[in-house]
């Protein structure tokens, strides 16, 4: 298990501009975390803090799991655009598989079961590069769910994609929750954080101003920037 | 890396299945075709292919002192033997001689054309300041040139002006700036006789015997290059002067001229 | 060899042609497998004096053939270091010597590609669990039709150059004597119009293999996308 996740004090400042004021939090298994924020607040950049592609200024993440390879082996992240390789479907799936060095007959058997997953499975010799913006993404989500990891994490998923296909990524990500699989996704569509989440990190300029369950935060915002994003006063920083 | 190891092996296994010698000769030579006349003959006779880098009579020199020809076929008695005499090669053979002449424009603006003494037109052409295309690049033709200009009493050094044009190349080319610019040029009856592109020129001096040029061939010392394929390299020297491979070098003819004279001292 | 276009039919033309094409493919070939992981390595690995490295890289690419045949000659000359290997004056030489002239050309070019791609491919390959060199490798793959412009410029340069192979191969009737080398003779001995005729035949092997890679690209780009 490498959850809960903790910051410790954790910014980023760059180029002399202070992107994440010093931020402290804990995440823990189970609930959907959704962070929120207007576009601009630092939602993508705190993601990819917690997911260890940027390296914070100042101030500590921490896993519970001390082994690095465990803690990058157990997550996932899913992009607001995926990037393919100039392969077939199969073949993008079985890469991070392969990578990590899960043999056959394995790692195809492991490949399909995803495709079958998210519903390509009947696409799964095609090259993935012809797929629509909705299969991609889809094909991103298989491609996180065969390592299985125990945090997903998800930058916008579907901030590039039309209502249909949102639908689809939003049912998957429900799966996903429901199977056990940790959560975490950034988002600053309201209606998605009300569907898909537990909880919200609201996320203002830089810095965690609130943090509550899905209900409590809707209903009654406790901070003023919470409510005026929630009425829709805010939908740039 | 496959491929190339490939080709390595392809081109060393081709080695290994026929024997070869390596001879350095000069451009005029080769561009006269004698080669291609020649080699087959004795390629049949011994299976020895013989493989022929042309360069300049210097170059050809230099290639048999650095141990990367077996044998060396030019042109410059002097320097041949000092080539023996400093060690690099075994013993200067005379094999055949052919004859330079001198080409120049119709218009013959030096009034050299049909003097049977190439000195005495020399120093006319000096004289009249008359455009010459010299091959300035350390060949016997360049060399046996600077002997004629030095017989005729001319220091080039003090006397050349723009009408001398050093070249630095090879036969053909140096044919090719002088019909360009309609010069005179100095060049070997062989490379003349397969010229095409003569533009304005024409031989004009010819037949005198300072104008004869004697080959020579010697193997490359194996006393400095073991290497050296000692055997088959004399076997081509023992074949160049024996009676077949003298009548084959007179059997050599562009338009029913003959153009080299077996002459190998029995 | 007479005249063109009767050449046309002579069997040593295309023995010449043969030789030529074997000749530069293979300096290609083996240039591309040192070069294109070079050049990779290098758009990825950031390290103090790297941009020295890639400019002189760069200018490497404009290096005189005729150089680096005299230098290749001196290396496998018998009075050199090479020279027991014994091959100078063979097509061996020639290979060595053409592979010397596009190593800078796959390796810059590629160098090139592979650093525009990496802005594309690299956080999504990090967060798959994929750095450094396995992934650069990857990016390379997957790039692999826009290299062939780099494939193609190097078979280019190799096929046109003649200073090269003229020193280290030495024209040798029969065994060394390539297209551009020939031209070169023939154009010495004074025959132009053959020299020149020669010269179409090889633009025009040039072209042929240009269109072939182009279909091949072609090909791929619909069954990969």
């Amino acid at each position: 298990m490498i959850l809960p996740l903790r910051l410790d004090e954790v910014s980023l400042t760059i180029q002399g501009r202070t992107v994440i004021h010093p931020l402290s939090l804990e995440i823990a298994a189970g609930p959907a975390t959704i962070i929120l924020g207007a576009n601009g607040a630092g939602k993508s950049v705190l993601m990819r803090l917690m997911h260890g592609l940027l390296s914070p200024t100042s101030g500590r993440v921490q896993w519970r799991d001390a082994d690095p390879d465990r803690v990058r082996r157990m997550q996932a992240m899913v992009f607001q655009r995926p990037v393919m390789l100039r392969r077939s479907a199969l073949a993008n799936v079985q890469y991070p598989l392969q990578a990590a060095g899960v043999a056959e007959p394995e790692r195809s058997r492991v490949a399909a079961a995803a495709l079958q997953e998210v519903g390509l499975h009947h696409l799964a010799g095609r090259p993935a590069r012809a797929f629509s913006g909705g299969e991609q993404q889809r094909l991103a989500l298989a491609r996180a769910w065969a390592l299985h990891p125990e945090v997903l994490f998800l930058d916008e998923p579907t901030a590039s994609l039309d209502p249909t296909a949102t639908r689809e990524i939003e049912s998957i990500i429900r799966a996903f929750d429901a199977s056990g699989t940790k959560i975490i996704m950034a988002t600053h569509n309201l209606g998605q954080a009300r569907r898909l989440g537990d909880e919200v990190l609201f996320i203002h300029q830089g810095r965690l101003v609130e943090r509550a369950l899905v209900d409590r935060f809707f209903n009654q915002p406790a901070s003023a920037e919470a409510a005026a994003f929630i009425k829709g006063e805010l939908p740039w920083v | 890396m496959l491929r190339f190891l490939l080709l390595l092996g392809l081109t060393m296994q081709a080695e290994a299945q026929q024997s070869y010698i390596t001879v350095a000769s000069t451009t005029s030579t080769e561009q006269s075709g004698l080669f291609r006349h020649l080699l087959p003959r004795f390629e049949r006779k011994t299976g020895i292919q013989v493989r022929v880098v042309a360069l300049g009579t210097g170059q050809a020199l230099d290639m048999g002192k650095r141990g990367d020809a077996d044998v060396v076929l030019v042109h410059a008695k002097a320097l041949e033997e000092k080539f023996v005499a400093e060690g690099f090669g075994v013993e200067r053979v005379e094999v055949m001689y052919n004859d330079f002449v001198i080409v120049g424009p119709k218009s013959d603006p030096a009034r050299i054309a049909g003097t049977k003494d190439v000195v005495e037109a020399f120093r006319k052409i000096a004289s009249a300041k008359a455009r010459f295309a010299s091959r300035g690049d350390k060949s016997g033709t360049h060399f046996a040139e600077l002997q004629l200009w030095k017989a005729a009493g001319i220091e080039l050094e003090k006397e050349k002006g723009p009408w001398y044009r050093d070249t630095g190349s090879g036969m053909g080319p140096t044919l090719n700036t002088a019909a360009g610019m309609d010069a005179y040029a100095l060049a070997d009856r062989g490379t003349w006789l397969s010229f095409k592109n003569r533009g304005n020129l024409t031989i004009a001096v010819e037949g005198d015997r300072k104008l004869f040029n004697q080959y020579g061939v010697i193997r490359v010392n194996p006393a400095k290059h073991p290497h050296v394929r000692k055997a088959e390299g004399q076997a081509f020297i023992d074949w160049l002067v024996s009676d077949e491979g003298q009548a084959a070098i007179a059997a050599y003819k562009i338009g029913g001229e003959q153009l080299f004279f077996p002459n190998a001292k029995r | 060899m007479h005249n063109f276009p009767a050449i046309l039919l002579d069997d040593e033309l295309w023995r010449i042609v043969t030789l030529s094409l074997q000749v530069s493919l293979s300096a290609v070939g083996i240039a591309m497998a040192l070069g294109l992981p070079l050049g990779a390595a290098l758009a990825v690995w950031r390290f103090p004096g790297r941009d020295v490295v890639v400019v002189t890289l760069n200018a490497l690419m404009g290096l005189p053939p005729v150089v680096v045949g005299l230098v290749v000659y001196l290396l496998l000359s018998r009075a050199g270091p090479l020279g027991q290997l014994g091959l100078l004056f063979t097509p061996g030489a020639m290979v060595i010597a053409q592979t010397i002239l596009i190593l800078p050309i796959a390796a810059a070019l590629c160098r090139q590609a592979v650093e525009d791609a990496w802005r594309e491919y690299e956080e999504q390959l990090r967060s798959l669990g994929v750095e450094g060199l396995q992934a650069a490798l990857t990016v390379l793959w997957d790039i692999r039709f826009s290299l062939l412009t780099a494939v193609l410029a190097g078979l280019g340069r190799a096929s046109a150059e003649v200073g090269a192979v003229m020193i280290v191969g030495g024209n040798i009737d029969g065994v060394t004597r390539v297209m551009t080398t020939t031209i070169a003779l023939e154009t010495s001995k004074g025959d132009l119009p053959l020299a020149l005729g020669l010269g179409i035949v090889l633009i025009g092997v040039v072209l042929l293999l240009n269109g072939a890679a182009h279909l091949v690209k072609e090909a791929a780009q619909r069954r990969y996308g």
